[in-house]
């Protein structure tokens, strides 16, 4: 057995359930190409109640997957949104049935440039369809279809998260009926696409790269995915952020050593950032999703006015945006609220003080907490679901 | 947490307010607060309710009580809404302090079929002997500001109110004079009204 079906058969054995749609179910994609096989990873917590009423739909971030609320298999660490996941919590797992899924093009389970290619028995590799938000959210609404869900009671993320939550809102506006677009825009503006681009330049550039047929040559882009990643990391810190994490401490030596090693804290852990992703990141998934994220412009799709992509809509919405977020600041989010407001839709927006920058939605924010708390009790309400048990 | 049990009591300029509401209909509260008219309307009147509220503060506590209002201005929001959008459109306590008055009061009656505004009237007598006799702008118990830090920028006298809503075609279908308490002391908008009452709730619709 050659090395690239072993890379397959160990994203097999990853934990978590599996939703393959055959050849005789493809999913048809914005470029025009039907893919199948198509495999689907997701992990779900909670029950679906009888009537399929009380489910919500988590969407993961860029290097984020369906992992939200238990160990991670490859890292070891904690599910990335595990504090607001369980009984009693905010994602009440005693009233909600919550499913994460990782996303078309993704690395952990799901189809994506590192599954096989059918037609050739190798994987896809570069010869992978370009994929769009919109493609990763008619994944996401098949695995619905697959749980015969017809509504969703909430679909809800943050960053990338966010915009499959606006694309299911607009797209899909019978399907859900509340959505929660945390941190995220609805599109991806120039200095998003420049970000995006300097870190799959890293990636393209890495010697070991090889054109995107790295898994055939047995070897990986890992010093260009790593620089990709530090590049990335920044824009989810904030200035003040890194200020009061590591100011200009000098990493383990008293002085600077006039040479180009980590002298400085942030130095070191920018590197750790980016040697630890490495390994459990793929470059290929890297390069397609950050295309997904760039080519996501809702506004584009119809006709140049944000409000067309709402129009009628009876989704209630909550946008969230933090204060100190410069990769999704909060005007982008007044302008989702706005072309909402212009087609009277139901909506609230909070901005959140908070010096944590664009990684905020993933950290402990109380102000946060309880904009999502009342937000999705009070939709709870108006869906008929049950309030949270009163805790002793 | 505890299930939210909505206050049926509130202020009473508030319950003037509500009490104006027709249950069931679609409401739009600028300058909301809290969000505890609001609250009382979706709860009491089963409104569709929607806020505006300046403040960041304001929104948070309001959107965390699981009602639905943004962060927004209403020198500067209104104009996003499309026309006829809510059956009611309330402003309260918040005329005063906007930097184009007569603009806001146009964009409420585009966006609502009617208009609920309420003000402090500065034709009220303390008003006008605080002037006359004190030489000094006036200080009362519902304008409680210094001129320097006042965000009110832009008072006016039911008598004002009365002849803008008639210059812009607007219908005054019911104008309330309250003393400070809320409590109502004239139901009209006449010289006495004017000269006696504290604020004032007017109910508009578009001619």
């Amino acid at each position: 057995m050659s090395d690239f079906l072993n890379l397959d058969d160990q994203s097999a054995d990853l934990p978590g359930h599996r939703l393959v749609l055959g050849p005789d179910a493809p999913l048809h994609l914005d470029c025009g190409i039907d893919l199948a096989p198509v495999t689907i990873a997701y992990s779900t917590y909670g029950r679906l109640n009888a009537d399929k009423s009380n489910a919500i739909l988590i969407c993961h971030a860029l290097t984020g997957d369906h992992y939200v609320a238990e160990t991670h298999p490859l890292t070891g660490k904690p599910g990335w949104w595990e504090e607001l996941v369980g009984p009693g919590r905010i994602l009440d797992t005693d009233r909600y049935f919550l499913i994460c899924s990782n996303v078309l093009g993704g690395c952990m389970g799901s189809t994506g440039p590192a599954s096989i290619n059918p037609a050739t028995g190798q994987p896809w590799c570069l010869n992978f369809p370009v994929i769009t938000i919109a493609d990763m959210v008619r994944a996401q609404v098949r695995l619905i279809d697959h749980f015969g869900i017809d509504k969703l009671f909430c679909v809800i993320g943050g960053s990338m998260g966010g915009m499959q939550a606006l694309e299911w809102a607009s797209r899909y506006p019978d399907r859900v009926f509340a959505a929660v677009p945390i941190a995220t825009a609805a599109r991806h503006s120039a200095q998003n696409i420049a970000f995006a681009e300097v870190g799959r330049q890293a990636v393209l550039s890495d010697p070991e790269f090889k054109n995107g047929d790295y898994p055939l040559h047995d070897t990986k882009p890992s010093a260009g995915l790593a620089v990709a990643r530090m590049a990335a990391h920044i824009t989810y810190l904030s200035e003040a952020a890194l200020h009061r994490k590591f100011g200009r401490n000098l990493q383990g030596r008293d002085t600077i050593t006039y040479g180009f090693g980590a002298d400085f804290q942030v130095e070191s852990y920018l590197r750790h950032q980016g040697s630890t992703f490495v390994d459990r990141f793929d470059a290929n998934s890297y390069l397609y999703i950050t295309r997904a994220m760039d080519y996501f412009d809702l506004a584009g799709d119809h006709g140049g006015q944000l409000a067309n992509a709402f129009r009628g809509t009876k989704v209630r919405f909550c946008v969230i945006s933090f204060t100190s977020d410069w990769l999704f600041p909060t005007p982008e989010s007044r302008a989702v609220v706005h072309a909402l407001n212009a087609v009277a839709a139901n909506v609230s927006f909070v901005e959140v003080e908070s010096d944590k920058g664009h990684d905020a939605f993933l950290l402990d924010e109380p102000e946060f907490h309880a904009t999502l708390s009342g937000f999705l009790e009070g939709a709870a309400e108006h869906r008929g679901l049950p309030r949270r048990r009163e805790t002793p | 947490m505890n299930a939210k049990i909505p206050s049926s009591s509130i202020r009473v300029d508030l319950q003037l307010i509500a009490d104006m509401v027709e249950p069931g209909s679609r409401v739009l509260d600028i300058g909301c607060g809290e969000g505890t008219l609001l609250d009382y309307l979706n709860s009491f009147k089963q409104t569709d309710g929607r806020g505006i509220e300046l403040s960041m503060a304001g929104v948070r506590k309001a959107v965390a009580q699981g009602l639905s209002v943004i962060q927004g201005d209403a020198d500067t929001d209104l104009k996003d809404y499309p026309s006829g959008a809510f059956d009611y459109v309330i402003l309260s306590q918040t005329l005063q302090a906007t930097r184009n008055p007569k603009l806001v009061l146009r964009d409420l009656l585009r966006i609502g079929r009617r208009a609920i505004v309420s003000f402090p009237n500065f034709g009220y007598w303390r008003v006008r002997a605080g002037l006359f006799f004190g030489g000094r702008m006036p200080v009362t118990k519902s304008l409680t500001y210094q001129w320097f830090d006042t965000p009110n920028i832009h008072f006016c006298t039911i008598a004002d109110f009365i002849a803008l809503c008639a210059e812009e075609g607007i219908q005054v279908e019911k104008a309330l004079s309250l003393n400070a308490k809320g409590l109502v002391r004239f139901d009209g908008g006449g010289l006495l009204a004017n000269l006696l009452s504290e604020q004032a709730v007017f109910l508009l619709k578009r001619s």
